[in-house]
């Protein structure tokens, strides 16, 4: 029996894409990003959208036999061959690592002495997994259920069904093979009587075999429909516990944000221990989840939204032209066919001409009880740039020597103090937990006590040649 | 009143004088959850376009009734404002000034037998939304946290009589609920669906503060409720037959031109704005209806 997917997601790994950020961005030094590896069970979803128009391309992290593997997706409409498109598993990698939240780091400059410092960056990678295949036709028609579209892409045999009732579906999917959970049955039928299809994908063997490698690509669709969603019930009729899913959404005019679900920003901007610099991923793991228990154990988080054209800092580049392109953004050529690349007089590098697109990443986590609908999204106007950003302050621990330095050190302690409890109450970590890793980690620790002046109040200085 | 000293005899006299008119219950009570969205749920509303918003209907209304020579308060603009700024969203200013411009030019500008057609807030809000990408309508920025108490605030508005017109709330509520509860048996879907969908913050602000303005609804009972019934199914197909969330809005604003013929069909005297004076009697409080043409 095969195993029923229903949205295809992706653990598939990140190549160290970013080039080298620039040392003197202004949002401060790019030291990690926390990308979706982190989160288990998570699936990895891309939407192009402007008008009726959409492109949907789904990552894919099946891991198994291949002959297992089978997905059923729920789409508006009809698809034909020509709507689907087998993609490169790196574009959607590359979309997570640009979006992903990110640490930063700043350096104090000696109190003492006005001096620079300058900095250094990390980087991320990570492995892929394997995949699987088959399709076969069946007599569906006594079934009440069509076949409106049967093509091969790539790897996958793919049918589009249509059906009139949920019963006939069930059946003609289980005599084709695949298991259905029996709860699956009135969801399936609740789509039926919305006029959805059913987009049917399996994996052929000996496509795969010719193409190679281990993973399963991502499979692209391109449809039109006034209906901007995405189906996430069928998936949440079998899964135990709560699932994330991650969506970056790729518009020309501005943010996306979930229509029946309260979108929230994710918590940014915070100034942390330096010893984060080694615990990126699991501050942000617990973050995220502190921050969804916080609503009740899930919600719908913007991580990232931004104008593609640049970043700052940037935890990998812009996708280019091409990268959108193959990800289904079909604006970006219209109306300058014939117009000469403007070239600014003094840029850094040649910049290819600004992209009308702005990408929204919005990290859902999600249950049957707490999101019992589809999510359902709109297109606002909204450009206003925002980052999943985490700071690391540096303190200048070199040598000081001038009164200013013993109130610097005062400030440094407070600072971080302030950095603990900020932390504690992002992540629900106890302090004392966190004053011991930081004291583990030998980084970012307090100044020692330093010599206190005896306190002086104001009225000391009046009469100095009283007695104290 | 002997034996009450004088001043809180004025303070009685004040808090009843505040709650006579249900335009003052309304906007405590916008006021209220534009602060608690603000400061307690992180809407993202900057304050400086509670305060544009504000300003541009206060200073069109005052403009408007300076021209036409009628005695200013402050009271409905203030509320279209509040309305305006709780349901639209944008990052600029202009817009919002704009809105509330065109909210409360509306009034005076489109009228028919001495009604204005529109809801104000609901026609700036409608109006700029189609018109610019710099604005929409954000059914979904309330989460399910302060919905009870948007529900408890509306429902004690109708309880302690100061939403005069709690018979449009209650049925465009209740017909909107049928629908969807309605529309969940017949696809097979779980009732937790309809439930989520009942719980849109937009929908609740929308019926106990929008649709209820007397101004724009019908006049005698039967008509309004008819009327209620007519947004909410209006509503309920823009939102599940075109796939547009802010459905029962633009309901509002598409059926608002039938008012007129509903008032024709079944005529009732017209709504004023509760009259009261402050004397040293205490309040004299009346609710005037004019009878109709």
């Amino acid at each position: 029996m095969k195993q029923f997917k229903y949205l295809l997601s992706s653990t598939i790994a990140i190549a160290a894409l970013a080039t080298a950020p620039s040392a003197s961005a202004f949002c401060g030094f790019y030291v990690a990003k926390a990308d979706t590896e982190l989160f288990n069970q998570s699936s990895k979803v891309a939407l192009v959208r402007d008008g009726d128009r959409t492109v949907i391309t789904m990552a894919n992290d099946y891991i198994g036999d291949p002959t297992e593997f089978a997905m059923v997706i729920p789409v508006p409409t009809v698809i034909t061959k020509e709507q689907v498109h087998i993609s490169d598993p790196a574009l959607l990698d590359h979309l997570d690592a640009y979006t992903a939240p990110r640490l930063v780091e700043y350096f104090d400059e000696n109190p003492c002495e006005r001096r620079y410092r300058k900095e250094m960056m990390m980087r991320s990678m990570s492995a892929g997994g394997p995949q699987a295949p088959v399709a076969m036709m069946e007599d569906a028609e006594s079934l009440g259920v069509t076949i409106e579209e049967s093509f091969s892409v790539g790897e996958y045999d793919i049918l589009i069904l249509s059906a009139e009732e949920s019963d006939g579906l069930q059946i003609w999917l289980e005599k084709s093979g695949y298991k259905v959970p029996p709860k699956a049955r009135k969801t399936l039928g609740s789509y039926i009587k919305q006029d959805m299809k059913f987009f049917v994908a399996k994996v052929n063997l000996e496509e795969k075999a010719k193409q190679g490698g281990e993973m399963l690509r991502p499979i692209a669709v391109a449809y039109e429909s006034p209906k901007f969603m995405l189906p996430i019930r069928l998936g949440t009729v079998n899964a135990k516990g709560s699932q994330d899913l991650f969506v970056y959404t790729l518009t020309k005019n501005g943010k996306v944000e979930t229509t029946n679900y309260r979108t929230q920003i994710i918590p940014s901007d915070k100034e942390l221990p330096i010893f984060i610099k080694d615990d990126f991923g699991d501050f942000y793991k617990d973050m995220y989840k502190t921050a969804a228990n916080r609503e009740g154990g899930h919600g719908v988080f913007m991580e990232y939204a931004w104008d593609m054209n640049w970043c700052d800092p940037c935890a990998a580049d812009p996708l280019s032209n091409d990268q959108l392109q193959e990800l289904g953004v079909f604006w970006l050529n219209e109306g300058r066919d014939d117009q000469p690349m403007p070239m600014r007089p003094k840029m850094r590098r040649p910049m290819p001409m600004a992209k009308n697109v702005y990408v929204t990443r919005l990290h859902v986590r999600y249950d049957a009880q707490s999101f019992p609908e589809d999510l359902k999204f709109k297109t606002t106007g909204d450009k206003k740039n925002f980052q999943g950003r985490y700071i690391l302050r540096h303190a200048y621990e070199g040598q000081m020597d001038c009164p200013e330095a013993d109130a610097y050190r005062k400030q440094v302690n407070q600072r971080k103090n302030k950095e603990i409890n900020t932390l504690a109450n992002l992540t629900n970590w106890e302090t004392s937990y966190i004053r011991q890793k930081i004291k583990a980690s030998g980084k970012g620790g307090f100044f020692s006590e330093f010599p206190e002046k005896p306190k002086s109040d104001w009225w000391n200085n009046i009469w100095p040649g009283d007695q104290k | 009143m002997a034996g009450i000293p004088q001043y809180m005899q004025g303070r009685g006299v004040f808090l009843r004088a505040l709650l006579a008119d249900p335009r003052h219950y309304q906007i405590i009570v916008l006021s209220s959850l534009i602060l608690l969205g603000t400061f307690h749920f992180a809407f993202q509303l900057p304050w400086w376009h509670v305060v544009a918003c504000v300003g541009s209907t206060l200073g069109t209304q005052a403009f408007a009734d300076r021209l036409i020579g009628r005695k200013f308060d402050a009271r409905s603009p203030l509320i279209s404002a509040l309305s305006l700024t709780l349901l639209l969203r944008t990052g600029s200013v202009t817009l919002s000034i704009a809105a509330g411009v065109l909210a409360i030019g509306s009034k005076y500008i489109l009228r028919w037998r001495g009604k204005h057609i529109f809801n104000p807030a609901n026609f700036g809000l409608v109006i700029l939304s189609l018109l610019f990408t710099g604005a929409w309508i954000s059914p979904g920025q309330w989460g399910t946290a302060p919905i009870f108490a948007l529900f408890l605030l509306g429902m004690g508005g109708i309880v302690t009589g100061k939403a005069k017109r709690w018979d449009v709330s209650l049925t465009l509520l209740v017909s909107y609920a049928a629908l969807l509860f309605g529309r969940a048996i017949w696809l097979g879907d779980p009732l937790t669906i309809p439930v989520h969908q009942l719980q849109s913050g937009a929908l609740l602000i929308f019926a106990f503060f929008m649709i209820s303005d007397p101004k724009t609804t019908p006049d005698a009972r039967l008509g309004r409720v008819l009327y209620a019934m007519i947004v909410a199914a209006l509503g309920f197909s823009i939102q599940f037959a075109f796939y547009n969330a802010a459905g029962i809005i633009l309901a509002l604003i598409i059926t608002a031109p039938l008012v007129p013929l509903i008032d024709r069909f079944f005529p009732s005297g017209r709504y004023q704005w509760p009259k009261f004076s402050l004397s040293p009697n205490g309040v004299s409080n009346e609710t005037v209806q004019i009878p109709a043409e």
